[in-house]
């Protein structure tokens, strides 16, 4: 089956029309009338706009989807997101909705259009890249979605043309019984769900597990599953898009005035993970082992047990995350034969060494909070992980209690987020606990800007921070030289 | 048509195919008297499969013995030859995992056959009492007389006139002697015809349709090019999945009592798939044994993938696990109206043919099962006890006994709503559909072809019509033997011309059947039809626009 793509012009629809008659017909390229808050993003923008609105535009956008990125690896729930959010998105990309009368309607809803358009020009160009911007684009629009007015949504839902018929009241009411079985016995009263057809092969697992009503070849959708059927329709549109963009990529065969800016705001939009360029983390004279315990950090695998053999991919596993404090004491220093095992092993998961150095970024790159957090939990036998997100409250207690964190205000909070699933923040209150004097220093000095203070969600990040608070004023060279070492 | 590269079949194909179409309409079934076929028959001697490795000499010989056909016949011969000189290759293809089945047990037994060339059947056919249905010159007989060619054919073309949808069809043959021929595939019903005749498969079945012809599938650039493209959606019920809760017979013997399990399970999921997913050509075929297929044949259920297949297969599913999994009905509650309406459906059912008729905890290590499904430990020692004093008590009386003790109040915890579900699970682990599901979730699974022999009982796979389901009885089923018979004691009704040529199927038994099955295609035909009409009309509206 053919089907007309939706993100092209058709072209036979400009030369069917009579040269003659070509002046008084509406022109095909023309300004867009928004009618709806939201926007499925299916005809590219036509209008000029000059070069620095290109430019202003584009960097609004990414600052909303950086900070959006930046929500779902803190972990936030949706709600918070949707807060969070919120002054960022007026501030940023406003965005009223129809009934508000708003003057600035239609230039909002222009520049809401254009900016997706273009950064969706900056990021076709890798896999990963198209990746990353669609998951935060569909966020960004499940967001929206979700804050829009019911009538609106409505109504744009309607105008997307998904080929969905809602199912009518007398309908509903006649297959009250099935629809309310179906449902797993919701809603009690079937007028509280608005129901919507679809041809079956839309919903597959739905079907599979037996969640919706079918009819000749029709599933009744109740509408809460509306959300994720219009999210997904959402995505795969725009995985299609940004798949043909990257093919029209080469084409664009510019000069030097948008491709600069285009490869600039791509390369702005990095994961902390890439961040830790290792020019970043280097901290001079810095070395980074245990016997360093002037500034305190924890050491995730457990010492005093016997270490297994490491192989490589245990090693890379094992994520050492030093932001827990724990003063390394004396007991639970391996031997010396285990020693340099031990510091490769401290070094490793910092980043230092190990690796296909030959790689970009000279190996692997050390992990983030979010990938220790959302992959690869610790098994049976195994030590690793982030002690806020893998121990228990009581062993977590036991350990902060043990490295010195004995306030019960700070412990009663790191247990709350633990139960929130807020790893973060738990880590962040301890890290802002133990250096508190510290911060306070620099926040009254001024030597450290806003953006140095905010949330950490890296390990090295944790480390980097912390050294350099405990090691204020000092010239960090003078640290101890016997312990260096050559990985 | 894609183009082979390899010179052994470049071009015959298509000639073939051409040729095929020159031709008028072929004496498929009607003309085709077996002296017209008798020339062919030292050939198709010859190349029994039993020595279908060594071709060498016999190919010679074949070009002799044929060499007064004619052009044309020469022609198709070269390409039947050139297969054959292929088929060294496809020997490779035996597939031993494919044929896990043990419904067909080995025919090696039947291999040793006389090796002198039976004779050119002449019109009478003498098949004694002590024929069997495997024996070559009966296969050869019912493929030739009796095997609706046309019908399946216009069954999977979807139009009369040859298109790819059954030039890209897979066939697979089982030889006599248990190879498994896969991949094979034919312009036309006639091509298939006389490949079946010159091999005389025990059986054959029928796979999906691929992108492209599947005997050029080596000669692509690209493997990934070769990929199943449509088949119908097929459904196997199999009373052997039945075994732990049918008391009458085990493994391959069916009587009429359990196959009543066959038809409680054809009446759910047939409503189910014509309600709920719409769909409105399914064909039901019984198995030649002990058992039924479903070929959903729309449209629409041909192109759908397998994910969409899993989907279907899983709404389907009720009973999970295998025998040791305790409890095997977890619906959640409410039920799912499709859930609902098949109780509806096996309620009665369950009270006659499982309860009456099997009987199914007659005995005390029986009647454990049952308590173990039920939910108040309670109630479960007082019917325990209650059926221990009273050996033999018949399963219909323990069924009331549970609702009778629950009454009168033998357990003060009971909770009454969930021995009622408990019940109701109860009553779909008997009675629900238990579906091979893995047959139905795959696009690439073959399936036995209709009307074909079934190796070990004789019985023709024939339709099942749905509208007597009730009626259809597996045990009469006409033996390709009786049929065979039936043939000669046939005479022409009194007060009928003598020119109106009357077609072997149309004197047998197998008549109805026939019937039902034209019926079928002839619908399915139509309403494919009329979707490339409505296309049309669609493209040209199109067309309309643009000026």
């Amino acid at each position: 089956m053919i089907r007309q793509e939706f993100s092209r012009v058709d072209p036979k629809r400009r030369a069917a029309l009579d040269h003659r008659k070509k002046q008084f017909a509406t022109p095909a390229f023309q300004n867009v009338e928004y009618k709806h808050r939201l926007n499925f993003y299916a005809t590219p923008p036509t209008a000029d706009i000059t070069l620095e609105q290109f430019e202003q535009w584009a960097i609004d956008r990414l600052r909303v989807l950086a900070e959006l990125e930046a929500c779902s690896f803190r972990n936030k729930s949706p709600a918070e997101t949707a807060t969070h959010m919120k002054p960022l998105l007026d501030k940023y990309l406003p965005l009223s909705s129809s009934t508000s009368g708003s003057t600035a309607l239609q230039a909002e809803r222009q520049k809401d259009h254009y900016s997706h358009f273009i950064l969706r020009l900056a990021f076709a160009s890798t896999e990963d890249l198209r990746r990353r911007f669609s998951r935060v684009e569909s966020m960004l629009f499940r967001l929206r979605f979700q804050a829009d007015d019911v009538r609106e949504r409505m109504a744009f839902v309607e105008g997307l043309n998904l080929e969905w018929e809602t199912v009518s009241d007398e309908e509903r009411r006649e297959f009250a019984e099935e629809l309310r079985a179906a449902g797993g016995g919701y809603p009690k009263r079937i007028e509280e769900e608005s129901y919507f057809k679809v041809d079956w092969i839309r919903v597959p697992e739905l079907v599979e597990s037996r969640r919706v009503f079918l009819k000749a070849g029709k599933a009744y959708v109740p509408g809460r599953e509306q959300l994720s059927m219009v999210v997904a329709e959402f995505t795969s549109r725009l995985d299609k898009a940004l798949e043909l963009t990257s093919r029209a990529l080469p084409r664009l065969d510019e000069d030097d005035r948008l491709t600069p800016i285009l490869t600039h705001l791509s390369q702005n939009f990095t994961t902390p993970d890439a961040n830790y360029s290792s020019s970043a983390t280097a901290l001079p004279g810095a070395d980074i082992s245990a016997r360093n315990h002037r500034h305190p950090f924890l050491l995730l695998p457990p010492l005093h047990a016997e270490p297994a053999p490491f192989t490589p991919s245990r090693r890379a596993s094992q994520a050492f995350r030093p932001s827990t404090i724990h003063v390394i004491s004396q007991r639970h220093w391996p031997e010396p034969r285990r020693m340099f095992e031990y510091r490769y092993n401290v070094r490793h998961t910092y980043g230092d060494v190990g690796g296909d150095s030959n790689r970009r970024g000279g190996g692997y790159s050390p992990f983030s909070c979010q990938k220790i957090l959302t992959e690869h939990p610790p098994g049976p036998g195994e030590a690793h992980g982030c002690p806020y997100r893998h121990f228990s409250i009581d062993n977590l207690t036991a350990l902060l209690q043990n490295v010195g964190v004995k306030d019960q205000e700070v412990l009663r909070g790191v247990k709350e987020d633990k139960e929130k699933t807020k790893f973060h923040l738990a880590c962040n209150r301890v890290f802002e606990y133990v250096h508190k004097q510290e911060i306070k220093k620099v926040k009254d000095d001024g030597t450290w800007g806003a953006s140095q203070l905010e949330t950490i969600v890296h390990p090295n990040e944790y480390f980097k921070r912390s050294y350099m608070l405990k090691n204020m004023g000092k010239n960090p060279v003078e640290t101890e030289g016997d312990v260096k070492m050559e990985g | 048509m894609p183009h082979s590269v390899s010179p052994a079949n470049s071009g015959t194909p298509d000639q073939v195919q051409d040729d095929m179409v020159v031709e008028p309409q072929p004496q498929a079934e009607n003309g085709e008297t077996p002296n017209t076929a008798s020339p062919e028959n030292p050939v198709v001697v010859n190349t029994e499969p039993e020595n279908g490795i060594t071709q060498g000499d016999e190919v010679a010989d074949q070009d002799m013995a044929m060499e007064d056909v004619g052009v044309q016949g020469e022609k198709v011969l070269e390409s039947a030859v050139k297969e054959e000189s292929k088929l060294e290759v496809k020997l490779e293809d035996l597939f031993a995992d494919v044929e896990s089945d043990e419904e067909f047990p080995s025919s090696n037994a039947l291999n040793v056959k006389p090796s002198s060339p039976p004779e050119a059947p002449s019109s009478p056919v003498h098949v004694g009492p002590a024929s069997k249905p495997s024996d070559s010159d009966v296969m050869r007989s019912f493929y030739q007389r009796l095997f609706p060619w046309r019908h399946l054919f216009q069954w999977l073309n979807h139009s009369p006139t040859p298109s790819t949808d059954f030039g890209h069809r897979e066939f697979a043959f089982t030889l006599q002697n248990d190879a498994y021929l896969r991949y094979q595939s034919f312009p036309t019903s006639d091509l298939l015809r006389k490949d079946v005749l010159r091999l005389m498969p025990s059986r054959f079945e029928i796979g999906p349709v691929y992108t492209t012809n599947p005997r050029d599938r080596k000669t692509l650039r690209k493997s990934s090019a070769f990929k199943p493209l449509a088949k119908e959606i097929c459904f196997d019920i199999d009373l052997t999945d039945y075994d732990d809760i049918r008391t009458c017979c085990d493994k391959a013997n069916i009587c009429n009592k359990c196959w009543q399990f066959i038809t409680m399970a054809v009446k759910v999921i047939d409503v189910a798939l014509r309600d709920d997913f719409g769909f409105k050509h399914i064909l039901w075929v019984y198995s030649g044994r002990r058992g039924a297929h479903a070929w959903v044949c729309d449209k629409k259920a041909r192109f759908l993938d397998d994910q969409k297949r899993r989907a279907i297969a899983g709404y389907l599913e009720v009973i999970k696990g295998g025998a040791q999994s305790g409890k095997r009905v977890n619906v959640k509650r409410p039920l799912h109206p499709h859930v609902a309406r098949s109780l509806e459906v096996l309620k009665s059912h369950f009270q006659t043919d499982i309860l009456h008729d099997q009987d199914p905890w007659e005995t005390d290590e029986k009647f454990d099962r049952l308590l173990q499904l039920l939910p108040d430990k309670t109630l479960n020692e007082a019917l325990r006890k209650k059926w221990s004093s009273a050996p033999g008590r018949a399963s219909t009386s323990k069924w009331a006994d549970i609702d009778a003790l629950a009454k009168s109040g033998a357990s003060k915890t009971l909770d009454a709503k969930a021995l009622l579900e408990a019940k109701q699970d109860i009553v779909l682990e008997y009675t629900y559909p238990r579906l091979d599901i893995e047959v139905s979730k795959h696009l690439n699974h073959l399936l036995k072809s209709p009307f074909v022999v079934h190796p070990g009982t004789g019985r023709v796979c024939v339709p099942i019509n749905t509208k007597d389901l009730e009626s259809f009885d597996p045990l009469e089923v006409p033996t390709v033997t009786e049929l065979l018979g039936e043939i000669d004691e046939w005479t022409p009704p009194e007060g009928e011309k003598e020119e109106k040529a009357v077609q072997d199927w149309e004197k047998t038994s197998l008549k109805p059947y026939v019937e039902y099955f034209r019926s079928f295609v002839v619908a399915l035909m139509k309403d494919e039809k009329d979707v490339k009409i409505k296309r049309e009309r669609e493209e040209n509206a199109a067309d309309a626009m643009e000026f």
